[in-house]
């Protein structure tokens, strides 16, 4: 542990109330700690800069999963164990339990958060794609009150996202669709299993009578942030399901997307490997 | 010879020390605590190569409760300020100039483990950075002299025949160049130590290691101390692999310098980014060939021109390049033989001993080359081989008679037998038109020599000892180390097999350079064949010395051994003897101009592998592994399979998943969620088999197992690869990255 563990502060609030007191209080200098799978690792590398945190893993209100006939809404606090076990969630938004069982090892995934996942940002992380493929929406509450916002647009830049610091993620709701809809999640990791994304893709689609009606596409680990492909997902609404638009899909994702080089992996792969998923999602959807 | 009850030699006796390591009650170096006991840490050095201007105390820490320790401290105790091993130029605290990142300066101690990393943050080292040597080839190219007059710590010439005058004879000349990067040994359990040093006692340390009385001798110079007043406790171990072949001697000292300052056990346990960053790794390698063959693919002349690097110091470097320049002809004869080495420096961590020593790297080179003459040659890669095979009574590259029997090719039938190898290269051929995934069966034939190199044993001239309790139990003295891979259970199968009794009466005394003599390093595949059989002599002699003084005749049961031995204690005291190694008849080595019997026996391998090559994502698996071997006699099946299923594992994690990121000479991946070893899914099953040949000079016929399961699996994989591809990759670790730069052209658009 190469952390100097007296310089950091933990307060856990009794209730929901009692914790956006406390973030409000004191403008960014609490922050909420909830299932701690990512906080934990810096702290163990003395690579944890800030100090003080609000543990909000007891906070009741940021838990279970609802479901009406509109939405599936989830509680911050929802384990990737947790979401996996939905059946609503099994049935209707598989890639977000695919998502959820390749995400660490189990010990992981029966502490790690779905809402931790949003608000820890990496551009790397499991769920994202899958969530923005889904047209996820965001609950942040504070002392002022709630409001909902869509999670395509949530994250502005590496790290950088529209809640406030006195504000809380609550709920992340999912609107369910009458439409049957082809799901494709591919995450390519530097191994099997236990890995972090070098690519990761989430794509959904309706097709009818060889036109594709409607699709989805987002990709993780690309770009500074998750990223929704909308300029794709433009060339490719309303044509026909073929050669030459696939090819034409392959060029506009070609454009669309800048990777970046790390200790992982290099851009000119995930280039190369993004355009190949977006191919073989295309080709493995039935008409 | 007594009645043995149940002759345990071939027998899978449980691990000996299993019970306690699987119930928590084996004591690791980090579960050991003495009195008044404090931590210590190392302050290291960022950058490669620089001259220390200034080492300054800063931040709000409290210095004056803080043991700090430098060169300077070194000086005043009279001691030496280097590691002795080999050449003697690695400094245990840099004084004046580093020459690696992550070099240790500065040591702290402190009874507070958290304000210890506090401090040690706080401690500002200020340079005037030099030039720097980052790779092989600029060390080759003498970009900048960073050590001695030409970067090179050490070279080797192999000349057998006439190599010069063979490319005259040959129908074909096939040229290739070929390349294998660090590797990391990733041991469950990381570097540790505790000491204890004062003026009066000495210095006593306990850690975890693998060769007792390497730290003992360090010790010694590095406290200008007489050999009794060090002793080293080797605790249980959590895996070694040759990364605690040498470092310990290096933390073991920078505990004991101190101790020996503040007056208390200090211990230092390095963590997971500490360990992975500073200590030693694998090798990178770079091998070149040019072979002379005839247009009926028989060989002619091997050319091989083989480096290493080895990092800013020498270490261990001469004796990795000496096994792998021997190895890097494998089993083939050959006339004509030119091996040219060097270990050459670089401004990085020195590289170390890790399983396999040298060997995996040129074996890698040598068989990935085999492939490309085959096809030059116009003939399949086993077709190839097997016109070149080396034959008992042939010669290997060091113009050693093979005296035992070697029967490659029965190897190569069995192995294609298990596999379907010849049924699955046709099959894939015509799959692979059609699909996305690519498969692909290559394979790799090899050798490993047990035991040190060429004069190595007969200069260590290893000791064992034995010894009767009154009890009647027999306890084995010896400093060869259990660090997992079954020590302690087959010294004890070999015992019991010699005397006659059950293996539960067999001790084995934990390695402590007070108590036990020194059986040389736990390394080089030498404790099973090596020390195993001097295990054997010493118990035998115990026997005879019971027998010659008339109190056991000599066919008994046990409960009269036991009699025996208990009497033996009463009338005479003390029953203890010895064993020293012995040369087996007919070993002649010529150092000078490395010829002859390089190893007293050698362990011979074919291993397959079956791949699949993903086109989406140019990921490959191996789908499938056969690895068979002929290793003498097999002591214990259960060990020695597990053995050869951790080595491969660990080569299959060397070819396609292991890939230290370097920026700046320094591992830029020292974290296991970025540095990727393979997890069980991307292992596929191993499947193991031996063939027996008992070795005479063996304990009951064993030879060396320990190291051969590296050797293999990077050129069979790679061989597989590029049947399932139809491209020819130099490199690994082979990643998925380099597989598409190569792979995109091939197969874009023909199969998506």
């Amino acid at each position: 542990m190469r952390a100097y563990i007296p310089s950091y502060q933990l307060v856990t609030p009794p209730s929901l109330g009692e914790a956006l007191d406390v973030l409000a209080a004191d403008g960014g200098v609490w922050r909420p700690f909830a299932g701690g799978t990512d906080l934990m690792v810096l702290l163990e590398a003395g690579k944890l800069p800030h100090k003080n945190y609000l543990n909000i893993w007891n906070l009741k209100e940021l838990r279970g999963i609802e479901v009406t006939a509109q939405h599936v809404t989830l509680g911050a606090l929802t384990t990737y164990t947790e979401v996996q076990q939905e059946k609503v969630l099994q049935e209707e938004f598989p890639m977000l339990c695919q998502a959820a069982s390749e995400t660490g090892g189990l010990a992981i995934q029966n502490r790690g958060t779905l809402g931790g996942n949003i608000v820890n940002a990496s551009p790397a992380a499991d769920s994202p794609p899958a969530l923005l493929t889904y047209d996820a929406e965001l609950e942040l509450i504070s002392l002022g009150g709630a409001r909902w916002v869509a999670y395509h647009g949530f994250h502005t830049g590496y790290k950088q996202m529209i809640i406030r610091p006195d504000e809380l993620l609550t709920r992340i709701r999912l609107p369910r669709s009458a439409d049957k809809l082809q799901h494709y999640y591919r995450k390519v990791g530097t191994r099997k299993a236990q890995a972090i994304s070098k690519v990761c893709f989430a794509g959904t689609a309706q097709v009818r009578d060889g036109k594709i009606e409607d699709l989805r596409i987002a990709l993780g680990s690309i770009a500074p942030v998750p990223l929704r492909c909308v300029k794709t997902e433009d060339a490719l609404r309303g044509s026909e399901l073929n050669q030459p638009a696939i090819a034409q899909a392959r060029a506009v994702l070609a454009n669309e997307i800048v990777p970046i080089d790390d200790i992982r992996s290099t851009s000119n792969y995930r280039h190369q490997v993004s355009l190949n998923l977006l191919e073989d999602f295309l080709r493995q959807l039935s008409a | 010879m007594s009645a043995s009850p149940n002759h345990p030699i071939g027998k899978s006796v449980p691990r000996k020390e299993g019970r306690k390591k699987v119930t928590g009650q084996a004591l690791y170096v980090d579960d050991i605590s003495f009195a008044e006991m404090i931590y210590g840490v190392t302050v290291r050095s960022s950058v490669p190569r620089g001259r220390i201007t200034n080492i300054s105390f800063a931040g709000d820490t409290p210095w004056d409760e803080f043991t700090i320790v430098t060169a300077k401290d070194i000086r005043d105790i009279g001691g030496e300020n280097y590691v002795a091993l080999i050449l003697n130029d690695q400094p245990y605290l840099a004084d004046e100039v580093v020459n690696h990142a992550e070099e240790a300066i500065v040591l702290l101690a402190h009874p507070n483990k958290y304000l210890l990393e506090e401090a040690r943050r706080n401690v500002r080292i200020e340079y005037e950075e030099l030039p720097a040597i980052l790779t092989l080839e600029d060390s080759v190219d003498k970009k900048e002299i960073i050590w001695g007059e030409d970067n090179v710590f050490k070279t080797f010439l192999v000349d057998k025949g006439n190599v010069d005058e063979a490319w005259t004879n040959a129908d074909l000349i096939v040229e290739g160049e070929y390349f294998t990067g660090a590797q990391e040994q990733l041991y469950i359990e990381n570097n540790g130590v505790i000491a204890i040093a004062n003026e009066h006692d000495g210095v006593t340390v306990w850690g975890s290691m693998q060769c007792p009385y390497y730290v003992h001798k360090a010790l010694i110079k590095l406290f200008a101390l007489p050999e009794d007043k060090v002793r080293v406790i080797q605790t249980e171990t959590g895996g070694g692999f040759g990364g605690k072949e040498e470092y310990p001697s290096i933390i073991a000292g920078h505990a004991a310098l101190l101790s020996l300052k503040c007056g208390k056990p200090v211990k230092i346990i390095y963590d997971r980014a500490e360990d992975m960053v500073a200590t030693t790794k694998r090798h990178p390698s770079r091998t070149r060939h040019k072979t002379a063959v005839t247009k009926d693919g028989k060989l002619v002349a091997m050319d091989i021109e083989f480096v290493i690097d080895g990092g800013a110091y020498c270490t261990l470097s001469p004796v990795v390049l000496s096994r792998g320049t021997i190895h890097a002809a494998g089993p083939y004869f050959s006339p004509n033989v030119r091996i040219r080495s060097s270990a050459v420096a670089t401004n990085i961590p020195p590289h170390g001993a890790f399983r396999g020593f040298g060997a995996p790297q040129g074996i890698f080179a040598l068989e990935r080359h085999l492939d490309k003459v085959a096809k030059a040659v116009g003939l399949t890669p086993d077709e190839f081989r097997r016109r070149n095979f080396i034959q008992q009574g042939e010669t290997t590259a060091t113009s050693q008679i093979i005296r035992e029997k070697v029967d490659m090719a029965g190897l190569l039938d069995r192995a294609f037998e298990l596999t379907g190898y010849h049924e699955k290269r046709q099959r894939f051929a015509k799959e692979n038109e059609q699909s996305r995934v690519k498969k692909g069966i290559g394979f790799a034939t090899f050798m490993h020599g047990a035991g040190f190199t060429g004069s190595g044993e007969v200069y260590l001239a290893s000791v064992v000892g034995a010894e009767a309790t009154s009890e009647g139990r027999v306890k084995i003295l010896a400093a060869s180390t259990e660090i997992g891979q079954g020590t302690n259970t087959i010294f004890a199968q070999i015992a019991s097999e010699a005397l006659g009794v059950d293996s539960d009466l067999i001790e084995v005394a934990q390695p402590d350079t007070a108590n036990v003599p020194n059986s040389g390093p736990t390394v080089a595949s030498r404790t099973c064949m090596v020390v195993g059989k001097l295990v054997e002599s010493a118990v035998l002699a115990l026997k005879q010395t019971l027998v010659g003084s008339g109190l056991l005749r000599e066919d008994y049961s046990q409960s009269e051994f036991q009699e025996a031995c208990r009497t033996h204690i009463e009338k005479f005291g003390p029953l203890k003897t010895f064993s020293t190694y012995q040369a087996p008849p007919n070993i002649h080595w010529n150092d000078e101009k490395y010829q002859g019997d390089a190893y007293g026996a050698y362990a011979w391998a074919v291993y397959v592998a079956e791949v699949s090559v993903d086109s989406l994502t140019y990921e490959a698996q191996v789908e499938d592994f056969v690895a068979l071997q002929e290793v003498g006699r097999v002591i214990n099946p259960v060990l020695a399979t597990g053995q050869i299923e951790g080595g491969v594992a660990q080569g299959i994690g060397f070819t396609l998943f292991e890939n230290v990121v370097w920026q700046n000479g320094r591992m830029a991946n020292n974290q296991m969620t970025n540095y990727i070893m393979p997890t069980p899914a991307d292992i596929p099953p191993i499947r193991v088999y031996f063939e027996e040949n008992p070795y005479a000079y063996g304990p009951g016929g064993a030879k060396g197992i320990g190291e051969l399961p590296m050797d293999g699996p990077a050129p069979a994989i790679l061989n597989a690869i590029e049947n399932a591809t139809g491209v020819s990759f130099d490199h690994v670790p082979l990643m998925p990255e380099a597989i598409m730069e190569n792979l995109t052209n091939v197969l874009h658009g023909i199969t998506l």
